[in-house]
């Protein structure tokens, strides 16, 4: 199972959404459509329709910059970051 | 017991500012939805829904919606996205309530529709086949802050009649609910030269009359006009204001002829000319114009409204209200005579609406 972290951006736009969820997924995008299944919106929030990552949205597997198709094992950390930004 | 809700949309978030039928007392709640930055907010007498259109620069466009006044949102933008490759829907810059359904026009230029109350959206027209349509969503063409098609104007009589404002572009009119449009600029003036003669106008705002519903007013980049045909022709009626800019108008509920704006220094600074605060009143369809400003800062008053920034409630005696780029709401219960600062320390106002609930 793979150890998601989510931004706190996002948690108050899901009931019950933590902002640690341990998934089964073989890649970021895997990830990304299980977390969509149990929060549904969940993906538009952090993809855009190409699909791709959001541009202000980084995603790390185990401190690596990864995108949808990094894959995952059974023990990645994946950190989902909400850019820092001015203002 | 009469309750005045107004809608505000922040650059930070929704707030709501209620009083009762006399609106002279304003309760301030919010913010609502999460701090997202809001384009328009505005709210269905039918339903009593809230809905507030939005963009977060990290998690994209959406439309929040309450139906319990304001005290739970939930988020949507399910449908709210364009098919086309390499089209990417950066914000929801208006909503319309009709009869029935929830219409958002959104940039890049197109409308979308909702009948399920904000839960799901499709796509309903991009103007195809207008003229200069092939230009419109190219990034190339487009100012900062561009809103796409920023507002679509409801004939109440007709419910797939309507008029959808493209920013820069012109006003366009359908008659049978977005499957075919015709532009309606004849006699707007635009300062720049034109590739199209039919379009090329930078309409920042357009009102209807609501006891005439073939007047129309709008305000232009350049200038303001009446149309008293339902906008086959336009005719300036700048003289008299100070200024031929700005972007905000409101037209009186029950007289065809008393219409409201604020001008605005042209330059890029488009705040109130002199630092002198005032919203401006013709009653006479534009022949001539009355400054309204008892109650208003009158001095180093740099104060910016946006296009949605003006709102007028439908009551006996008419109440406006009206909220700046720098976080103030200022509110007449007279229509315009005197006015008092309702709220002084919000985020910078994109939008105000006014709600009357029995």
């Amino acid at each position: 199972m793979a150890d998601v972290y989510l931004p706190s951006t996002l948690t108050p736009l899901f009931r019950d959404l933590p902002r640690r969820v341990e998934v089964e997924a073989a890649t970021v995008n895997d990830a990304i459509e299980r977390l969509d299944e149990r929060w549904p919106g969940l993906r538009d929030r952090l993809c855009d329709p190409g699909p791709a990552l959001r541009s202000h949205i980084n995603v790390y597997v185990d401190q690596e910059r990864a995108g949808l198709e990094t894959p995952l094992d059974a023990h990645s950390r994946v950190d989902v970051i909400a850019a820092i930004s001015g203002g | 017991m009469t309750q005045t809700v107004l809608l505000v949309g922040t650059r930070k978030g929704c707030f709501m500012l209620t009083s009762d039928g006399d609106r002279r007392d304003w309760e301030i709640s919010g913010p609502f939805c999460e701090g997202w930055p809001i384009y328009h907010a505005v709210h269905d007498p039918d339903s009593g829904a809230l809905y507030a259109a939005a963009a977060s620069e990290w998690h994209g466009a959406g439309v929040w919606r309450s139906n319990n006044l304001g005290e739970s949102w939930e988020l949507s933008s399910e449908g709210l996205a364009y098919t086309d490759e390499g089209l990417k829907l950066s914000k929801i810059s208006g909503l319309t309530v009709m009869p029935g359904r929830l219409l958002a026009g959104v940039e890049p230029a197109g409308v979308f529709e909702s009948r399920d109350g904000g839960v799901s959206w499709s796509l309903l027209t991009m103007l195809d086949g207008q003229p200069g349509r092939g230009d419109w969503n190219d990034p190339a063409n487009q100012p900062p802050g561009h809103l796409g098609l920023p507002a679509i104007l409801p004939d109440p009589d007709e419910a797939s009649h309507f008029w959808a404002v493209v920013q820069g572009v012109g006003i366009f009119e359908t008659a049978d609910d977005g499957a075919s449009w015709t532009p309606r600029n004849r006699g707007l003036r635009a300062d720049w030269p034109r590739e199209h003669e039919e379009i090329g106008f930078c309409v920042h705002k357009l009102v209807m009359s609501p006891a005439d519903h073939q007047r129309l007013y709008q305000q232009n980049h350049c200038g303001m006009h009446r149309s008293d045909d339902g906008g086959h022709s336009w005719s300036e009626i700048t003289e008299g204001l100070p200024s031929d800019f700005g972007f905000a108008a409101a037209a009186h509920p029950h007289d065809r002829d008393t219409f409201y704006v604020i001008p605005l220094d042209p330059g890029h600074g488009r705040a109130m000319p002199d630092g002198h605060a005032s919203v401006w009143r013709t009653r006479d369809a534009g022949g001539t114009w009355q400054r309204l400003d008892r109650g208003l800062p009158q001095h180093d008053a740099h104060l910016g409204v946006l296009r949605e920034g003006l709102a007028i409630d439908g009551l006996d005696v008419p109440g406006l209200y009206f909220g700046t780029s720098t976080g103030q709401v200022f509110a007449s219960n007279d229509e315009g005579e005197s006015w008092s600062e309702i709220a002084s320390y919000l985020p910078g106002i994109s939008s105000v609406e006014v709600a009357v609930i029995a």
